[in-house]
């Protein structure tokens, strides 16, 4: 093979002037495609508790408990026993533990778990990395 | 009179064109340096102030010695080698066709003789650091001290040889006043680079502070303050290494004075810089065992031809 | 001259990841060298047993960052094994292509560290941002840059719709480009040729007798490559040319690797117009009858193997991973004595090494004589302790 010395000057030169491939990340908005897995967000109202999610997760970063404030129970119909208020449930998301594999949401029945496009969940404060949705 | 001479020697040496010049002017060809690099890599590069803000920051770390080190040397090498390289800008000229300093026959000889003590400190910097990646360091540094330096001696003769002075100042005045002459010196400049390149210790000559290899080569043990003036000397060398090949072989100022001089040394040097990084950015690092070869088997040929090249010429010229 | 020995790692600037080298140097020249594991020791295959078959996707993608897909197919190809369960053919494609983007992306990689080893900025700089390109196209067909997370248990969890397929093939198009430039540049500069010309010699006999595998193997002339002797997925279906180099050195390595570049382009279009129509899922149940599944994938670095043993629940049993960095770390201490120090870390770099692969694999025994099992709990308690010690705290967090 012919060897040819400063085999790369003429793509140097070129790029002298070109603009920078580098992307200006927190000054310019960074671009993700629309199959992007961000944050998981949560949806009460859709929620049934069945704890599906919790169990599938790799990394242990979901928690489902009871809601604090609760339906009352709707009034009971004349001679049948009070039908049961249907329970409100909460998310706990522990985003410094998730992986962001979006399992959760697909093993969902009921969608009740929103999945976006979030990507800049950087915390300083440890805290506030666990988010408690209502 | 004697006063006014003595004020006016201060004045060279502490502000201008001595210490405090070049500092700033190596500090802003270092940036020059690294922009042009990065922009032909397709990067961003830093920006215009970084290489000052890396010099404070050092000065203001912490300095650690190590215990096994010998503490004198480690301490005071530094200052040898800014000292070294400042008295070397002394003797060129830079923006008019006279030294600041000592316009003697032989000058020449003195300023490559005193860019060399700048490598020797690297030397002795790595030795008294006694950690094996600094030893290893600084064993490289003096074996590629022997490679480069006989090309580089060997190309400068051949203007030399040509303007019949060992002067700079002469050497620049007689290419000033024969430019057709320089074109015919394009081997020699072409080894000067090459050489040159080895004696600043860059790419692909960085083998010393190889840093995939040796860490930090022979300044592994060496932080803060000591290692800011150390970068420092690395960077004044540049600017002096830049200012000789420009009187060598650019013809120095041109019988210009002033400040048309000072912009036509800036421009030189610049242009000198960008051939450095040219050659930064070409080639990958070859091995020690390669660059000696190299040197010896290629570059010492190359620049033979040029002086043989230069005698025929100056029988021919008269 | 004396002898100096050097250490190379676990911290040092050319090894990104904690592994230890000792070299003995005889001048600059290399007389012993001895490598020293278990530094990135993370207990995964332990933790495996501990997690359902679907959590342990998650898990095993962690093995590797950069042969995260080829840990994926190859568990959950034991696993539908061991479930008996038939995967879709378009999810098998879907599987191969990104499996080949995925090569794409490692040996750009490895070009670009191979140049910044070897000290050629420019080269390592151009080649990451053209590999760029091929992230990207792998964040649009999967979502993720470096976990892909596209495979399930029973087939692939997204689909590639048209505009994917147009999209990915015009990027892959300009990689072609670029990687025709580099193969000049990589075989026409003679910095490159010096640097790597008989460097890290790793003769035939030798890369057998030592187990190479991967590019490590085929530029010593071995004609080995998994997805030729035992094809999985669709490779069967698919026409390219197992690509062997006979210099032996990291030169050779160097074309290998920018050649099956070439194979890689030519296989994902392939890949691209084969696609056929038809789910991408089925189900498996998450329980798994007893059973044993082995299952061989051919990662950019090498041979991949992974050991599955189910016991009826929806835990696995036992899985073993053997993955290919190991198998060649055997070739470098020969490929590093006699040679230079300035060539080591290209020498290492040159077999790929995934450290993080290659130390999950190791025994976690502190007291010789003592069996004792630990489980992901122990171990992390042990952990913590031992940072305890150190004077870090971790149980706060």
């Amino acid at each position: 093979m012919t060897l040819k010395p400063a085999r790369m000057f003429s793509e140097v030169i070129t790029h002298l002037f070109k603009k920078p491939a580098t992307s200006q990340y927190p000054f310019e908005k960074a671009k993700v495609t629309p199959r992007f897995r961000g944050r998981i967000d949560f949806d009460s109202g859709k929620c049934i508790g069945c704890q599906m999610c919790v169990r599938v997760c790799p990394s242990k970063a979901i928690e489902i408990p009871l809601s604090e404030e609760q339906f009352a129970s709707p009034p009971a119909a004349e001679g049948q026993p009070p039908a049961p208020a249907r329970k409100q449930f909460d998310c706990i998301m522990k985003l410094g533990s998730c992986v962001y594999c979006w399992q959760c949401a697909e093993t969902c029945p009921k969608h009740a778990l929103i999945t976006t496009q979030d990507f800049e969940l950087a915390q300083i404060n440890p805290a506030k990395l666990v988010r408690r949705y209502k | 009179m004697h006063t006014d001479s003595m004020l006016t020697s201060v004045v060279y040496l502490i502000v201008f064109p001595g210490l405090l010049f070049l500092t700033v002017y190596g500090l802003f060809l270092q940036w020059v340096d690294r922009k042009l690099c990065a922009v032909m890599q397709n990067r961003m590069g830093p920006p215009w102030y970084q290489p000052t803000a890396d010099l404070i920051k050092l000065l203001a770390k912490e300095t650690i010695i190590p215990d096994a080190c010998d503490t004198l040397m480690f301490k005071t090498l530094p200052y040898f080698a800014i000292a070294a390289v400042t008295s070397a800008l002394m003797l060129i000229p830079l923006w008019r066709t006279e030294s600041l300093f000592m316009s003697f026959q032989g000058n020449m000889v003195v300023v490559v003789y005193l860019l060399t003590i700048p490598t020797v400190t690297f030397f002795l910097a790595g030795w008294s650091s006694t950690s094996p990646y600094s030893t290893v360091g600084s064993m490289r540094v003096l074996t590629q001290l022997f490679a480069y330096e006989v090309p580089l001696m060997l190309s400068l003769i051949g203007p030399a040889i040509l303007a019949g002075s060992w002067n700079l100042s002469e050497i620049s005045a007689f290419f000033s006043g024969q430019p057709a002459l320089i074109a015919a010196q394009f081997i020699g400049f072409l080894v000067a680079i090459i050489s040159l390149q080895g004696k600043l210790e860059r790419m692909p000559f960085d083998i010393p502070h190889a840093k995939n290899e040796i860490v930090g080569g022979q300044f592994t043990e060496y932080s803060g303050r000591l290692l800011a003036y150390f970068n420092l000397a690395v960077d004044m060398e540049l600017v002096v290494g830049a200012a000789l090949l420009s009187a060598v072989f650019l013809g120095g100022a041109w019988g210009l004075h002033g400040v048309q001089g000072l912009i036509l040394f800036l421009i030189k040097t610049l242009a000198v810089t960008f051939l450095l990084a040219l050659l930064k950015v070409l080639m990958a690092r070859i091995r020690i065992e390669q660059m000696v070869n190299f040197c010896w088997k290629i570059l010492v040929p190359m620049a033979m031809a040029q002086i043989l090249f230069d005698i025929f010429l100056k029988s021919k010229l008269g | 001259m004396s002898k100096i020995t050097i250490p190379l790692g676990p911290q040092h600037p050319a090894l990104k990841e904690p592994e230890n080298f000792m070299l003995v140097l005889e001048g600059e020249q290399i007389e012993n060298a001895t490598i020293n594991l278990g530094y990135n020791h993370r207990g995964m295959e332990k933790a495996a047993e501990e997690r359902t078959f679907i959590q342990n996707m998650y898990l095993l993608e962690r093995v590797c960052g950069i042969c995260s897909h080829s840990h994926t197919t190859c568990y959950v190809t034991n696993v539908e094994e061991a479930a008996k369960a038939e995967v879709p053919e378009r999810a098998r494609a879907i599987r191969t292509l990104v499996g080949e983007l995925e090569r794409v992306h490692s040996h750009l990689l490895w070009i670009g560290v191979a140049g910044y080893e070897m000290g050629f900025e420019t080269l390592f700089m151009y080649t990451w941002r053209d590999r760029e390109q091929v992230l990207d196209c792998l964040e649009l067909l999967s979502g993720n840059r470096v976990h892909y997370s596209i495979n399930t248990i029973g087939g692939v969890r997204r689909d590639i719709t048209p505009e994917q397929k147009n999209e990915v093939l015009k990027r892959i198009n300009f990689l072609e480009e670029r990687t025709k430039y580099y193969i000049k540049v990589a075989t026409e500069e003679p910095t490159v040729r010096a640097r790597t010309a008989d460097v890290g010699k790793l003769p035939y006999d030798i890369a057998i007798e030592r187990g190479a595998v991967g590019p490590t193997a085929r530029a010593s002339g071995v004609k080995r490559d998994v997805r030729k002797d035992d094809p999985y997925l669709i490779y069967d279906k698919l026409d390219f040319s197992l690509i062997t180099h006979d210099t032996c050195d990291v030169f050779g390595r160097l074309v290998v690797r920018a050649l099956e570049l070439m194979e890689s382009y030519k296989l994902i279009k392939q890949v691209l117009n084969y696609l056929p129509e038809g789910p991408i899922t089925v189900k498996v149940p998450s329980r798994i009858a007893p059973a044993e599944a082995l299952n061989r994938y051919e990662a950019p670095r090498g041979e991949d193997i992974h050991y599955l043993k189910t016991n009826g629940t929806d835990k696995p049993e036992r899985l073993k991973v053997r993955a290919p960095t190991l198998a060649n770390l055997q070739s470098v201490t020969y490929m590093l004595e006699g040679g230079w120090l300035a060539d080591v870390p290209l020498v290492i770099a040159a077999i790929d090494p995934c450290m993080s692969c290659t130390d999950r694999a190791m025994v976690y025994d502190r007291k010789a004589g003592k069996t004792q099992v630990y489980d992901w709990e122990d171990l992390r308690k042990l952990g913590i302790e031992a940072y305890k010690r150190r004077g870090v705290d971790f149980t706060k967090l």
